[in-house]
């Protein structure tokens, strides 16, 4: 067994990669190399560490040194100074984990402090390409003792003790769904995995797959067990690379150490599983859009029931769960039922994984227990709002979901308190916006989504969701009626009512839930043509306040399409609002704030 | 994988890998590894504390390293923080000198005084 006195990890997840991550890690083996440090120090690719905003991120242990947004000349210096010499290289240091000259853990830091993390406990502390670092951290000890001390039901009963509610939108109780697959007739039973992560902004799924694969395998085998299937398939979009990459290879790692395959444990069970991977169609997330698409069909809803339990992938008894879902299990069967059901709400137990994004200092991925407030969500693991702006609202659940305005900044984050709301849970994005989102802009950003999205079968959905966004550019361009406002939200109510799937039934939700907490945004938007938030380039104009013109003539010389006007030193400059094109060049460059926009 | 035994056991070899990466409290042992340490023989010290620790299958015990502890003659050294205890510190170490000190201080908990910095000074 090679030793190692300092473990150098890097991230490796999608955020960080995209910042030159995997430079790094080159970097830091070149490095390692040339100083004859390759026996004393190990360099470990990981996946997420969740404070993508930081990244790319390294620690380095023993000390924990949590250094962010590193560019590939850093590794010099730390190779330099930190593995060299044992000097930590405070100035490249994330900025709260060094404070007073001290350098704090980082689960003292504000972003990490109040995370509970259990589908993501692995992630950014394991190699997921070494099976034996999963193993290390009790990796495949829940399957084991599933198989050799447990009955199949006695797994359920544990699954529904611990109040677990499926993770991928819905929060349909996942116990039940494990006992009514169990119980369906069948010769042969499928399990699947809804890899299908499409909310725009969201990545908890990507960053569980790149960082823990094997957690996801593990899970999907226990599920097997339970309900009496031998196959299983997980679904996961082709724009997922690394995700992907990693999956494969933590399945062939499984396969070889006979953790899937024949007679696992010593035991008659055996299970497989292979990945199918999707195109990237938002419907595909629809669990029966998702069946067919595995069968290899196209990718569209069909009626529920029957539904999958009874009869699913190849019309055959499937348990359909997403990868969060999965991802908790394994803990639920070491730690029990009691201990999962201690945390949390009354009705939603465990934590759940956001993607935090939008005007939020921490954008990243979080863990927190049910029952956290939007607040503390938003202000001491998010960090708060950038250039001190007021917060307006968040967006939760993606294009399914609605916004969530200031007054109920302190409400506790559960399934049924969103709901309540006019929002909801969804597989957890959280998209924060301040007081320069214009909420009309916002409805039409998801619905001009949903409409690109929407597979077609449905006639309230396809063409409604159309005509519903031709409706937001109107109003968008100052040329709404009031009329327009009535008729939106009978359309809205049409399209719930009258869509077959998900998507259909919850694409007005953003319109609706702006609607219902910011109609005076849409009102200013249609009686007074005004944009409140200074968004929509229809209704905006800029404009030279007199006082303040210095008459230094920096904004003429700014604007592309020549359409300011005044004499250097002697008169006040005035813009031509007909040939504006409201490009905010000038008020940008205009040193005085001599230009407003309104 | 044919038992749970099995999948145990190769967890037990497999946490030496990621020990270091738990949080973990009790001992440590600080080496000074600045240009002076380094250039009077720190890293075989520090390599041979690292390889004892393992060998010996001690918890909670990390080591890990520093800049310039400030005694630059004295090097190489390094100083085990134990809690509750007052900090010791060794000076002058070799390879050999740190695995003793290993069996003897952080094993059964015998400080070995001929090495400190205080013997030295006297």
């Amino acid at each position: 067994m090679e030793l190692y006195r300092s473990h150098i990890l890097v991230c490796g997840g999608t955020g960080c990669v995209s910042s030159d991550s995997l430079k790094i890690e080159e970097r830091f083996k070149e490095l390692i190399e040339k100083n004859d440090l390759k026996d004393e120090a190990k360099v470990v690719k990981t996946g997420c560490f969740g404070l993508c905003e930081a990244g790319p991120i390294v620690i380095v242990y023993p000390e924990g040194a949590f250094y962010s947004q590193l560019k590939v000349e850093d590794v010099d210096t730390i190779v330099a100074e930190h593995l060299v010499k044992g000097r930590i290289v405070t100035d490249l240091l994330y900025k709260e984990s060094y404070q007073e000259g001290e350098m704090q853990s980082i689960n003292d830091v504000g972003f990490y402090k109040k995370q509970e993390r259990v589908a993501l406990r692995n992630c950014g502390v394991i190699n997921p390409e070494v099976i034996e670092e999963y193993i290390a951290y009790d990796g495949y000890e829940a399957l084991g003792r599933v198989l050799s001390e447990m009955k199949p039901e006695e797994v359920i009963q544990i699954v529904k003790d611990s109040g677990l509610r499926g993770r991928g939108g819905g929060g349909f109780p996942t116990g039940l769904k494990w006992e009514f697959t169990a119980k369906a007739e069948g010769d042969q039973k499928y399990i699947a995995c809804n890899a299908d992560e499409g909310d725009p902004g969201a990545f908890m799924d990507r960053s569980v797959l790149e960082g823990d694969p094997h957690v996801v395998i593990e899970s999907m085998a226990i599920a097997g067990y339970a309900v009496g299937a031998n196959k299983g398939y997980v679904y996961v979009r082709a724009e997922y690379p690394i995700a992907v990459n990693r999956l494969q290879i933590a399945i062939d790692q499984a396969k070889e150490m006979g953790l899937l395959g024949e007679n696992i444990f010593g035991t008659d069970f055996s299970f497989d599983m292979e990945i199918r991977l999707g195109a990237g169609a938002f419907v595909c997330g629809e669990e029966t859009a998702l069946i067919k698409s595995i069968e290899g069909k196209r990718g569209m809803p069909v009626p529920r029931p029957p539904f999958p339990a009874v009869k699913g992938l190849f019309d055959k008894p499937t348990l359909l769960n997403n990868v969060e879902t999965y991802a908790n299990i394994p803990q639920i069967i070491l730690r029990g039922a009691e201990w999962f059901a201690s945390i949390g709400t009354e009705k939603s137990k465990g934590t759940k994984v956001f993607a935090l994004a939008g005007k939020i200092n921490n954008t990243g991925l979080l863990e927190i227990p049910m029952g956290t407030t939007l607040r503390e969500a938003i202000y001491d693991v998010g960090g708060g709002i950038p250039g001190g702006k007021e917060f307006k609202a968040v967006q939760t659940g993606g294009p399914s979901g609605g916004c969530i305005p200031a007054a109920h900044i302190d409400t506790p984050i559960d399934y049924d308190n969103l709901i309540e709301l006019g929002s909801m849970m969804g597989s957890g994005g959280m998209i924060v916006l301040d007081e320069d989102n214009c909420m009309v802009d916002i409805a039409r950003f998801f619905l001009d989504f949903t409409v690109d999205e929407s597979c077609g079968k449905c006639t309230p959905c396809r063409d409604g969701t159309k005509r519903m966004l031709e409706m937001l550019d109107k109003i968008a361009e100052g040329k709404g009626t009031p009329a327009d406002l009535a008729k939106l939200e009978t359309l809205a109510k049409t399209i719930k009512n009258a869509s077959l799937c998900g998507l259909g039934q919850t694409a007005p939700n953003p319109v609706l839930s702006t609607l219902d907490f910011f109609m005076d945004e849409y009102e200013a938007h249609v009686h007074d043509k005004r944009c409140p938030a200074g968004v929509c380039k229809a209704l905006l104009n800029y404009i030279v306040i007199e006082d303040k013109c210095k008459k230094c003539g920096i904004c003429a010389a700014k604007c592309p399409v020549d359409c300011i006007s005044g004499t250097k030193g002697k008169t006040v400059y005035h813009i031509d609002t007909d040939k504006c094109i409201k490009c905010n060049a000038c008020l940008e460059a205009c040193p005085f704030d001599a230009i407003k926009k309104g | 994988m044919k038992s749970l035994e099995e999948l145990r056991k190769l967890r037990k070899e497999s946490l030496d890998q990621v020990d270091m990466r738990r949080s973990g409290k009790g001992t440590r042992i600080v080496v000074g590894m600045a240009t002076c340490g380094i250039s009077s023989g720190a890293r075989p010290v520090m390599m041979a504390l690292v390889e004892e620790v393992k060998k010996r299958n001690l918890q909670d015990v990390t080591v890990t390293q520093t800049g310039c502890i400030g005694a630059c003659r004295l090097e190489p050294m390094f100083e085990v923080y134990r809690t509750g205890e007052e900090k010791v510190t060794y000076v002058h170490m070799d390879a050999e000198k740190a695995k003793k000190v290993v069996t003897e201080h952080i094993v059964n908990g015998k400080v070995v005084s001929e090495y400190t910095i205080g013997a030295y000074e006297k």
